[in-house]
């Protein structure tokens, strides 16, 4: 599978799980913002040598998992960008780092392996939570929660046009390089030759499909505002989820620092 | 160049939140002046763009690999600085709610290193100043590859910083520095070729779509008069006043040396070394930041201010002759 064809595939995947009928995706878009920034705060700021407190933090994702009835394979491959970069950066702490910890037998366990390792699953915990939040919240939702952060119209509005527009560009993208190797079999990437060519058709392409947008939303009513379908108010569960995701986090989070 | 949430500490998180956000407000601000309805709805198809565009590999000749478009500089070009740094926003949003590319608590921090420095910065210090007096093939190659080239520069220096504020890193400040700039070096100039190679294509076929920026209007408010007497000012407080706060320790190089010798400077030994040594005595009258025979605090003001002269008639010297040799060679 390309990589095009990859990231259209993961984007309908997503989109189809957080549009399950579930109780955590009906639980109120805002509530679970909070929710996971908290926790994504809270799992950062431990100290580089407190490894006990940040297993215990795994709590969240495990029962959000076990709970609203996703799969934990499914976010195992989001995790491909994240934990190479959060390893070339982890990875030299025990060389700088050889205070003497605990010692495991004959071996020595210095504070550099203990902070690699924390780097490592806070890297881990962070993106499972944001995975989480993206597979049991719609972008449209996710808009409307930014909506009621007072984030302005214009930014809400971008985002969701640019969502919306990705699996277009993306498969149009797929196309032209499908067509692009099939002339020019073996070879690794475009040649530099056709390199403004290829990729300023697809932005000529691009442009002229953004007029076409604006006119068919003027024609639509367009007056630079999105409604949002399902408007909620946050309600009795919504506030139960959130005291007790409270309660538990910091609980947590206390007990560590006592 | 995203960085996850691991690394970033609750703190830096939300100083480049709080940054960031300003310079989003700004922007939102700027566009909603500017009252183009047709605005949002190129910024959100542009956005769609760059993201597909990230994922088309390009062949880099004779290396045997392949590097791709990250968009910043090639979005500045096209939509001017504000539209493009809230299009880059939302690119980088979508990519880390979507693809875990970059954390929530880090997109501050990304949306910083990546849309600032990309957008606002590659525009008004290398788009705008270059673009001038019109647009022309080779000013847009020289303007992308430079633009790229910085503001991947300066990211990456962000990162380093970032990071190493955040104290998830025991990578000496040096180290991580010496890794992280060569390599987005490379980055940069290859990103800044492809984004020549796009920009030059539209110029060619729609070069209404590759205007120069307006500057009619706008050279009252912001006058050279005005920027010299700004940045004479600035000079002036930085020298004559912040010098006061020097530290008295040694610098990075002193300190290795003294580590390492014993002494904070290095003796030379020889003729040549003496005699270069005397013609440095009798020329220099503010030997080590100060009044010769001197201890008073009121010569590193001094020392400062003049310093900061001596730098701007310097810089201000060499422009000129580069001007006159200019003018020169276009008389003949």
């Amino acid at each position: 599978m390309s990589k095009m064809t990859g990231a259209i595939y993961e984007i309908h995947q997503i989109d189809e799980i957080a549009q399950r009928k579930n109780w955590i995706n009906d639980i109120h878009p805002l509530i679970k913002l909070i929710v996971t920034i908290g926790y994504i705060l809270c799992v950062v700021s431990f100290h580089k040598y407190d490894l006990t407190g940040l297993i215990i933090m795994a709590v969240y994702p495990a029962s959000l998992f076990i709970l609203g009835d996703l799969s934990f394979l499914g976010s195992i491959r989001k995790l491909r960008i994240v934990l190479p970069l959060v390893c070339a950066v982890g990875i030299w702490n025990p060389f700088f780092d050889k205070q003497p910890m605990m010692l495991l037998g004959a071996f020595t366990i210095t504070g550099g392996m203990i902070s690699m390792v924390t780097l490592m699953l806070k890297g881990i915990l962070s993106v499972l939570a944001s995975y989480l939040f993206i597979a049991t919240t719609t972008i449209e939702k996710i808009c409307y929660a930014l909506k009621l952060l007072h984030v302005p119209t214009i930014l809400v509005t971008q985002i969701l046009l640019t969502y919306r527009y990705i699996s277009i560009l993306l498969s149009e993208a797929n196309r032209i390089m499908t067509a692009y190797l099939l002339r020019a079999p073996g070879q690794k990437g475009i040649h530099f030759k056709v390199w403004g060519s290829l990729a300023g058709q697809l932005l000529l392409g691009s442009m002229d499909r953004a007029s076409r947008v604006y006119e068919s939303m003027s024609l639509r009513g367009y007056n630079g505002t999105f409604y949002f379908r399902g408007k909620k108010a946050i309600g009795k569960n919504d506030i139960f989820y959130l005291l007790i995701w409270i309660l538990i986090i910091g609980v947590l989070r206390m007990e560590v620092l006592l | 160049m995203h960085m996850a949430d691991a690394l970033v500490s609750p703190a830096v998180g939300g100083i480049m939140y709080a940054c960031s956000a300003a310079v989003a407000a700004y922007s939102v601000r700027k566009i909603k002046l500017e009252a183009d309805p047709l605005k949002v709805p190129v910024m959100g198809v542009m956005g769609a763009f760059v993201f597909a565009a990230q994922m088309i590999n390009f062949s880099i000749p004779g290396t045997g690999s392949s590097g791709h478009l990250c968009g910043g500089m090639l979005l500045t070009a096209l939509l001017e600085p504000y539209a493009s740094f809230l299009t880059l926003l939302s690119v980088l949003l979508i990519q880390c709610l979507l693809f875990a590319d970059g954390g929530l608590l880090a997109l501050g921090a990304n949306v910083w290193n990546m849309a600032f420095y990309g957008c606002i910065i590659a525009f008004f210090c290398v788009w705008k100043p270059v673009m001038k007096n019109g647009l022309s093939k080779g000013k847009v190659v020289a303007a992308s590859i430079i633009g790229s080239v910085l503001s991947l520069q300066l990211g990456s220096f962000s990162v380093t910083l970032q990071t190493l504020a955040s104290g998830n890193s025991e990578l000496p400040f040096s180290v991580f520095l010496g890794v992280m700039q060569p390599i987005h070096l490379a980055i940069g100039l290859v990103e800044g070729l492809i984004t020549a190679a796009v920009l030059i294509f539209i110029y060619e076929a729609r070069p209404e779509l590759l205007q120069a920026p307006q500057t009619e209007g706008r050279k009252n408010r912001f006058s050279l008069k005005k920027v010299v007497i700004i940045l004479g000012i600035v000079a002036v407080l930085t020298g004559g006043v912040l010098s006061h706060f020097a530290s008295s320790s040694p610098d990075g190089l002193e300190w290795s040396i003294e580590k390492t010798s014993g002494q904070e400077e290095l003796e030379a030994e020889g003729d040549i070394y003496e005699r270069a040594q005397s013609v440095q005595e009798k020329t220099s009258f503010l030997p080590d930041y100060a009044f010769k025979d001197s201890d008073t605090s009121a010569g590193t003001s001094f020392s400062g201010i003049f310093g900061a002269l001596a730098v701007v008639l310097v810089c201000a010297g060499v422009c000129l002759l580069v001007k006159w040799i200019q003018k020169r060679n276009s008389k003949a």
